[in-house]
């Protein structure tokens, strides 16, 4: 009963050579380091209510000024109530709270504690000036230049918005939509201004 | 008859004028012209449209203007240039290769290069680590399919054609029982 010789050649289970351990790893590790980039480059920090804003500077159109600047830093408003009103020509609801803008503009402007800088987010520069022209708006005005205001914001891009920002800097409120009255823009500031 | 003289002067002038005009001013762009620029920006609002097939009014504009800078004799590359200066690189199809873009450029044909030899590579080693024969001698082999050697019927010596691993292992486990 010759039944056990047996001679059997078994592929001896190997281990991969140091150097492709290390491309593998190498590999996984450039992964992750070109994921974490994008990351950090792309992911700006949600800026909510009760955070700081940080620091910008909008360059107005032509025509436009504030305190005889053409352009305004958040540092030069401290101490101020901020309404960044982002809009476009082509957005329809912004053309609704124009006027309600301009009235609740024209209220605070003669105390000066409050600022209500446009940001024009994606506009020709002549669309923009036509709007301007059209809807009378006497506040500062400026191009959201590189789509940087967009970014810092991280607002929704093509809907309608409103950040209100506070004399120390940090953002209290955010009007996504068209505001429907003045009054409704005044409830929001006044508190700020302590009633002003 | 002296000021008479002076009348084809100014005609002239004004002829040479008017015709430089007219060569000045462009016709105006078709939409395949504007398309064909369009086609390589991005709609500002509704991000990954391509601003040529962009239906929102934004667009439109944006394509009206790109209309009014070819006529004015602007290049395409002053018109990219120009929405990049105003919008932000994001409008570009294509991201200038610069900074971390270039990883856009280099990681895809990297990645591939690498799979492939990594594949062959790994083909080689299969290769190599096929056992040429695996020989037995046990009962079990009759039941599976051998090659009878050199008419040897009491010792029977066969070849697998297939590197069943699984079989050879149970194989294995059987001679150690008995």
């Amino acid at each position: 009963m010759d039944q056990t010789r047996q001679t059997t050649s078994f592929p001896a289970r190997q281990s991969l050579p140091l150097w492709k351990q290390l491309l593998v790893w190498g590999a996984l590790l450039l992964l992750l380091i070109i994921l974490g980039l994008s990351v950090a480059r792309s992911g700006n920090t949600i800026l909510g209510v009760w955070s700081r804003v940080p620091e910008f500077s909008l360059t107005f159109l032509a025509g436009y000024h504030f305190v005889s600047a053409e352009a305004v830093k958040l540092s030069d408003l401290c101490g101020k109530g901020v309404l960044v009103n982002f809009r476009a020509s082509w957005c329809t609801p912004c053309q609704s709270e124009a006027a309600a803008l301009e009235t609740a503009w024209r209220s605070h402007q003669p105390f000066g504690q409050a600022v209500f800088p446009g940001v024009d987010y994606g506009d020709t520069n002549s669309e923009a000036r036509s709007y301007l022209a059209e809807f009378g708006i006497p506040y500062p005005n400026g191009p959201d230049l590189q789509t940087r205001f967009s970014q810092l914001f991280n607002r929704n891009l093509g809907i309608q918005e409103t950040y209100l920002i506070d004399q120390q800097g940090i953002l209290r409120s955010i009007q996504t939509g068209p505001f429907q009255s003045a009054d409704q823009i005044q409830e929001l500031i006044d508190p700020l201004l302590g009633g002003n | 008859m002296k000021r008479l003289v002076w009348i084809p002067g100014i005609l002239m002038i004004f002829l040479v004028l008017s015709i430089g005009r007219a060569y000045a001013q462009q016709p105006t762009p078709s939409d395949d012209q504007v398309n064909a620029i369009a086609s390589q920006l991005f709609c500002p609002v509704c991000e990954n449209t391509p601003l040529d097939v962009c239906p929102t009014e934004a667009c439109h504009q944006w394509r009206e203007l790109i209309r009014q800078m070819l006529a004015q004799g602007k290049s395409e590359a002053d018109i990219k240039q120009y929405f990049v200066e105003h919008y932000g690189a994001r409008v570009l199809a294509e991201p200038p290769a610069t900074g971390l873009n270039w990883l856009v450029y280099i990681v895809p044909p990297a990645a591939f290069l690498v799979g492939v030899f990594l594949l062959y590579l790994a083909f080689r080693t299969w290769k190599q680590t096929r056992p040429a024969s695996v020989i037995a001698t046990t009962p079990l082999q009759d039941k599976r399919k051998t090659i009878p050697e050199s008419g040897s019927s009491s010792k029977t010596t066969a070849t697998y054609k297939e590197n069943d691993e699984y079989i050879a292992r149970l194989e294995e486990e059987l001679r150690k029982q008995s």
